[in-house]
């Protein structure tokens, strides 16, 4: 697959990578502030942001045109989800534990 | 010859005739669809360690939220320091890979061994560091098993109360086993890399044809995704006390 038309992608991946650094700063010192239970729901969600970013971007995805690969990989996060949050619902549900 | 064989030779050289790569396969209409078929195997297996690597991240979280006070106490012994800079080596890690990308599709062939190197470089002081703090963590007798020791150690929320032992050791089991899990994927990654490195070596990347960079650069983004997660989930439970 060549485009001779495209422009380079280096400015690009240069971003990305000061993005995650700077993420990763910014959840070093999000912990350190008290939050009291958003801590977690912060420390998750720049997670998330890094993750997109790494996939979107260094994994090519945001390029990518064939509709089966978006669907595999739209998949593979429902079935995480699932997996994290009916199992947490079972045993957050219990009262005797 | 059978008539396959003859059909298969006729077809290599009917190819090489009009000038197609010899790296493409007959059974692939173009290499633009063999490319994508690679990919598309690879996230696939992707999709497997996303399960794989999910199994234990709810198997912790499930814990955590039984245990929170005598994880986030846990937590607090294992250094965050180190943690955090092992993350910044693996994003820079995988910025090195998509440079080496970018070399072969440029045909620079002295960039992509360097940025093959350096990928390599970061993946090994990535376990170096990892090794530095399992070794604390031996000392601290903070293994799980025979001496496992956590005693007398302050809750940070509530500093008058002291962590459950046991609780801890849970933590400490899940610490080892996700880390290690994802260190013996970084191992794994290193010696794809090898190969990698190898094949660049004796020239087989062209602009054309780079598709195992690829594949092996997918592999490797996973292995840093997976530690974006683990970062911030062991080493940053609750530092602000």
């Amino acid at each position: 697959m060549s485009d001779h038309s495209k422009s380079s992608p280096l400015p690009t991946y240069f971003a990305v990578w000061g993005a995650l650094l700077l993420g990763t700063a910014l959840t070093y010192e999000a912990a350190k502030l008290d939050l009291g239970p958003f801590n977690a729901a912060v420390a998750l969600i720049i997670a998330t942001t890094k993750a997109l970013l790494v996939a979107l971007f260094f994994m090519h995805l945001k390029g990518a045109s064939e509709k089966l690969l978006k669907l595999v990989v739209i998949s593979t996060v429902f079935f995480l989800f699932i997996l994290l949050a009916l199992s947490m619902a079972d045993y957050g549900t219990r009262l005797w534990s | 010859m059978s008539d396959s064989q003859a059909a298969a030779v006729q077809g290599v050289a009917h190819g090489e005739a009009h000038g197609q790569n010899p790296a493409l396969l007959h059974h692939f209409a173009d290499e633009e669809q063999q490319k994508n078929a690679s990919n598309f195997g690879m996230w696939i297996f992707l999709a497997t360690e996303v399960m794989f690597f999910g199994g234990l991240f709810c198997a912790y979280l499930i814990y955590r939220g039984w245990y929170f006070a005598d994880f986030a106490a846990a937590s607090t012994s294992i250094d965050a320091l180190l943690g955090g800079t092992n993350t910044a080596v693996l994003i820079c890690s995988s910025l090195t890979v998509v440079l080496a990308i970018w070399a072969a599709q440029t045909s620079r062939r002295g960039l992509l061994l360097a940025m093959l190197a350096l990928t390599m470089l970061f993946g090994c002081a990535f376990l170096g560091i990892k090794g530095i703090e399992y070794k604390d963590k031996f000392e601290e007798h903070h293994v799980p098993g025979a001496s496992f020791s956590f005693d007398h150690v302050s809750v940070p929320s509530h500093p008058d109360q002291y962590a459950d032992p046991r609780h801890a050791q849970i933590f400490f089991a899940l610490y080892f086993i996700m880390t290690g899990l994802h260190a013996l994927h970084m191992i794994i990654g290193l010696g794809i890399f090898t190969w990698l490195l190898w094949m660049a070596w004796k020239g087989r990347f062209t602009p054309e044809y780079h598709t195992p960079l690829e594949i092996g650069g997918l592999y490797w983004h996973f292995v840093d995704i997976v530690w974006i997660y683990l970062f911030p989930l062991l080493y940053l439970i609750d530092r602000h006390k």
